[in-house]
């Protein structure tokens, strides 16, 4: 599977993408994949503050109940209101249609901690 | 949907005018409801209710029932639930006339029989988990739960210790635990499990402080597998000013061998319609008693049925209880049946109940292994759990090798929980079933996992053999129809 080289991405199977002091988070392909049809995705709401690795909603398929941990900490500035009638879209359009928030940065220091796609696509490799 | 005419819902079956029915005729004066009621209120369509024959009716829901899998039916391993066979003679005691012919209303001094046997059911029930006092009041586990949260809280709000917020779940505990957490106003904490499944001290005693109200546990756990670490853990909590809370889903594994008290556990619900042989399934009716230690007994749902050795009767004055979590008494024809189950098992039967299903489960679960990833490897209780990880590198999850398995008719184990193993499957075959059982289900299961070697798509598309084959469960889950709209003529 084919993974943004301009992405982040996380343990939890989130990617981050930078746009200038803001970041936009999803789950990855893999992500979808493991998890099956999804039915509903819960989002956070625009202004809630993100904190690093606490949960910040949450995805549901046909066979689980997944939680969304925040990669990275800041304050939501927009949420994907399209997910909420049409929560195909993370299986159809992980990287792109189906972007979860747009959250203001708190502190960027955290992005280093992410990784890259190649070592993203080492560890999923792995499992 | 191609099967909708196989599968005729009962108003398809109608005709006009057909009746199933005959009533004698009006021989009071008839009511113009329009002038006795506002014209908004009177109905001005027919209801449109089906028009069948009685024997349409019979034949129907005849064929429906016999499109279910039951107990009775066939083999039912679904991990968590104990889908134990439910003896008849609970049956038979349920319907004497003076346990099913009662009212809930009548005077205490006219129903002493069904209140004593409802006492004794709550001294065994204390008995067989070492608790001081046991409440029927509760319909089901989860209520169980909440009512002993509840408890817990008025606990700590008696002590003037109201900074007690949190509860402790581990991560492979039932949902339910997290959800009733919640439900009672408390914040669920999850705790880890360490590489051999069981509860991560050291992880405990890091999210373990002075905010613990409870620390609720499945003993044995989700996996299976006994918390060999338990007396620890008790100590852990209640050092902390903490209560143990333990889910009674998994008692059948330890009945006549271990109690929750003699563990530490301060409050424990079960559920008579697992261990205790109450229909189960079927959506119930369950019944989930809670027992306390003597400390917690001041705090239990009133009424509390007692005795003061001459009369069986509701005591009302607990200044400090709960209060009330159920109207009437508890689910009274599950607990008769409990009660029967108990009585003629006798405390040797229980035991060997328990001997059975841990026999049962670990020999399954030996065979399996050769099969199937099995990522705990020690003995298990009751139950345990494998990972169709091998079958998924293959193009075959976990569900398929689930739908697979109704073509050899059987009920599938439980799938993709506990959540800390991949592609889990779950499986409980209880102490009921033979070893005859046993093995035409574990040879269907290496059936299974040698057609995902050799032609994955027969378990992939399955199942084959039922009336209807595989369900669209996403659209199930995103579109929903729920009720059956008339075609337009």
């Amino acid at each position: 599977m084919s993974l943004p080289k301009d992405y982040r991405y996380s343990k939890e199977h989130e990617w981050v993408k930078v746009e200038g002091d803001k970041v936009r988070i999803g789950i990855t392909e893999f992500a979808q994949d493991e998890l099956g049809d999804i039915v509903f995705v819960e989002l956070p709401e625009e202004g809630d503050e993100l904190e690093l690795d606490e949960p910040f909603g949450s995805v549901e398929s046909v066979k689980t109940v997944s939680e969304l941990y925040a990669p990275i900490s800041g304050k939501v500035v927009e949420i994907n209101e399209e997910l909420e009638d049409s929560p195909e879209l993370v299986n159809e359009s992980p990287f792109e249609k189906a972007w979860m928030v747009v959250v203001e940065l708190s502190d960027e220091s955290q992005l280093d901690d992410l990784m890259d796609a190649d070592a993203y696509k080492e560890m999923t490799d792995s499992e | 949907m191609a099967n909708q005419k196989d599968f005729p819902v009962i108003f398809e079956l109608s005709q006009k005018d057909r009746k199933g029915y005959s009533l004698p005729s009006l021989d009071v004066p008839e009511v113009d409801l329009d002038a006795e009621f506002d014209s908004a209120y009177v109905r001005k369509e027919s209801p449109d209710l089906p028009e069948v024959s009685e024997l349409q009716i019979m034949r129907h829901y005849t064929a429906l029932s016999t499109r279910n899998h039951g107990v009775d039916s066939g083999f039912y391993p679904l991990g968590s639930c104990t889908m134990k066979y439910n003896p008849k003679i609970n049956e038979d005691v349920a319907r004497f006339p003076g346990f099913s012919q009662v009212h809930p209303y009548q005077e205490e001094s006219s129903v002493q029989g069904a209140l004593g046997l409802l006492y004794d059911l709550q001294t065994s029930l204390a008995e067989i988990t070492g608790m001081h006092e046991v409440t029927l009041q509760p319909a089901a586990g989860a209520q169980g739960e909440w009512t002993g949260l509840m408890m817990i809280r008025a606990f700590h709000e008696a002590n003037g210790d109201f900074n007690r917020t949190k509860v402790i779940v581990p991560d492979s505990a039932h949902g339910t635990n997290p959800a009733s957490a919640t439900v009672a106003g408390f914040d669920a904490v999850t705790v880890k499990s360490d590489e051999r499944g069981l509860v991560d001290l050291e992880d405990l005693k890091r999210v373990v402080g002075d905010d613990t109200a409870a620390l609720m546990l499945t003993n044995p756990n989700t996996l299976g597998l006994f918390e060999e670490h338990i007396l620890e853990m008790a100590k852990i909590i209640h050092d902390a000013g903490g209560r143990l809370y333990y889910d009674g889903a998994n008692l059948n594994a330890i009945m006549g061998y271990a109690r929750p008290g003699d563990m530490g556990f301060d409050v424990v619900h079960l559920n008579l319609h697992k261990t205790f042989t109450g229909p189960h399934g079927g959506g119930g009716p369950g019944s989930g008693p809670v027992g306390v230690s003597e400390e917690l007994s001041k705090y239990l749902p009133k009424p509390v049925l007692t005795t003061n050795g001459d009369q069986y009767y509701f005591d009302h004055d607990r200044p400090e209880s709960i209060g009330r979590v159920k109207p009437y008494y508890g689910n009274f024809g599950i607990n008769v049946r409990a009660y029967t189950y108990i009585r003629s098992m006798g405390p040797d039967g229980l035991k060997q109940v328990s001997e059975n299903a841990v026999l049962n489960a670990n020999y399954m679960m030996r065979r399996l292994e050769e099969e199937y990833e099995l990522p705990f490897t020690q003995h298990c209780k009751h139950e345990f759990v494998l990972s169709g990880k091998n079958q998924k590198k293959l193009g075959v999850r976990t569900l398929d090798i689930a739908k697979r398995l109704l073509d050899f008719g059987y009920h599938p184990p439980t799938i993709y929980f506990p959540l800390n193993v991949e592609e889990a499957l779950m499986v409980e075959p209880t102490e009921t079933e033979s070893k005859e059982t046993l093995d035409e289900f574990i040879d269907a299961m290496i059936q299974i996992s040698n057609e995902a070697k050799d032609d994955p798509e027969v378990v992939q598309e399955a199942p084959h053999t039922t009336v209807i084959s595989r369900l669209d469960e996403t659209q199930a889950a995103r579109k929903p129809v729920l009720r059956y709209m008339k075609e337009e003529e």
